[in-house]
């Protein structure tokens, strides 16, 4: 069998329609293929997002990993998430206009299925969740470890001034969550919580909680990697998107 | 954490980057994921120089113990006569 993928940097037309950079990785294929968005952790557009963006392009999937701190370059991906951090991150508006530029370029293109996910991990897990209430086009959404979900309003900032949780009654895709029971943001009651509210309002979704694991245990490079449940945790990521993105 | 919770403040002094030395004009505090160390977690501090562009940054990723550690040290450096000399003329000994 042969299998190949172009990986590259681009730039899409975001919030505003500003352009910003984008990794984008795809299979080379004959097929019609489904997309995903990657939503990058805080510590920014960095390598690990990059590999996540390339690992669905090896499972047959159009990814594309917008770097949602693009308008504070040029510079260094870290230095430049640096600028990001001391303002208190990037507004949730702004994300929402670059995910949704993001889902724009991944249908425009040729070999569309026409289907679009999202994934997000850390912050970008609950820029995940946000999403699945603001874009109504979108098919899926995976929230890894997505921390303040559940915000008090002491958390509350310009950037980010609304709970998302507040949101769920918009949620318009079935959600996947991903979870360690060890992770402090969520912790094990904020995702309980969570959970009762996207089933009292009759949402479609699914949790899986991993005993042994924090907060961010996909991230091989970190000291929080967990092999045997970060395996398991991306067997689940794919038969959902599978199930929503594939055969829907 | 990922909570976007920063400690601003305006400082004076000089940083050496990766170049030369440079004025600083602002400390970025907070404990949350770092880009290099090998912690989940850390005490970062980013000195930075606002009107040199993004790359104008000394940047440091501390574990928690570490950070309470250098906190005692600056403390300590700071009783010298020299420091509370200097203090003083700025009006915030004791501080």
């Amino acid at each position: 069998m042969y299998e190949a993928m172009i990986a590259e940097t681009i730039g899409i037309n975001g919030n505003n329609r500003d352009v910003i950079q984008a990794y984008y990785a795809r299979p080379i294929t004959a097929s019609p293929v489904p997309g995903v968005i990657v939503l990058h952790h805080m510590p920014g557009w960095d390598e690990w997002s990059k590999e996540v963006t390339r690992k669905f392009a090896y499972h047959g999937y159009a990814a594309i990993c917008p770097h949602l701190y693009s308008r504070l370059g040029p510079g260094r991906w870290d230095d430049v998430a640096a600028a990001a951090r001391a303002q208190g991150g990037v507004s949730d508006a702004q994300v929402v206009g670059d995910a949704s530029g993001a889902a724009a370029f991944l249908r425009s293109q040729p070999d569309a299925n026409g289907r679009v996910g999202v994934i997000g991990f850390c912050s970008g897990g609950r820029q995940s969740y946000m999403l699945a209430c603001k874009i109504p086009s979108l098919n899926a959404a995976v929230d890894c470890w997505g921390g303040r979900v559940i915000a008090p309003p002491d958390q509350l900032t310009p950037q980010q001034p609304v709970p998302v949780i507040e949101m769920t009654k918009d949620m318009n895709c079935p959600l996947l969550g991903i979870f360690g029971n060890d992770d402090m943001n969520p912790d094990v009651a904020q995702v309980n919580r969570t959970e009762e509210i996207l089933k009292e309002l009759g949402k479609d979704y699914e949790f899986h909680r991993y005993d042994g694991a924090g907060h961010g245990f996909f991230a091989v490079d970190r000291p929080g990697y967990r092999p045997e449940q970060a395996v398991d945790g991306w067997k689940k990521v794919f038969a959902f998107y599978e199930k929503h993105l594939v055969r829907s | 954490m990922c909570t976007w919770i920063t400690e601003r403040l305006t400082v004076s002094g000089h940083g050496k980057g990766v170049a030369d030395w440079m004025p600083l004009t602002r400390a970025n505090v907070y404990y949350d994921h770092p880009v290099s160390a090998p912690l989940d977690h850390a005490l970062i501090i980013d000195f930075v120089n606002e009107g040199a562009g993004t790359g104008a940054r000394v940047s440091v990723e501390l574990s928690a113990e570490s950070a309470r550690e250098l906190l005692r040290a600056i403390e300590s450096a700071l009783t010298t006569g020299e420091a509370q000399h200097d203090l003083a003329a700025t009006g915030r000994t004791g501080e």
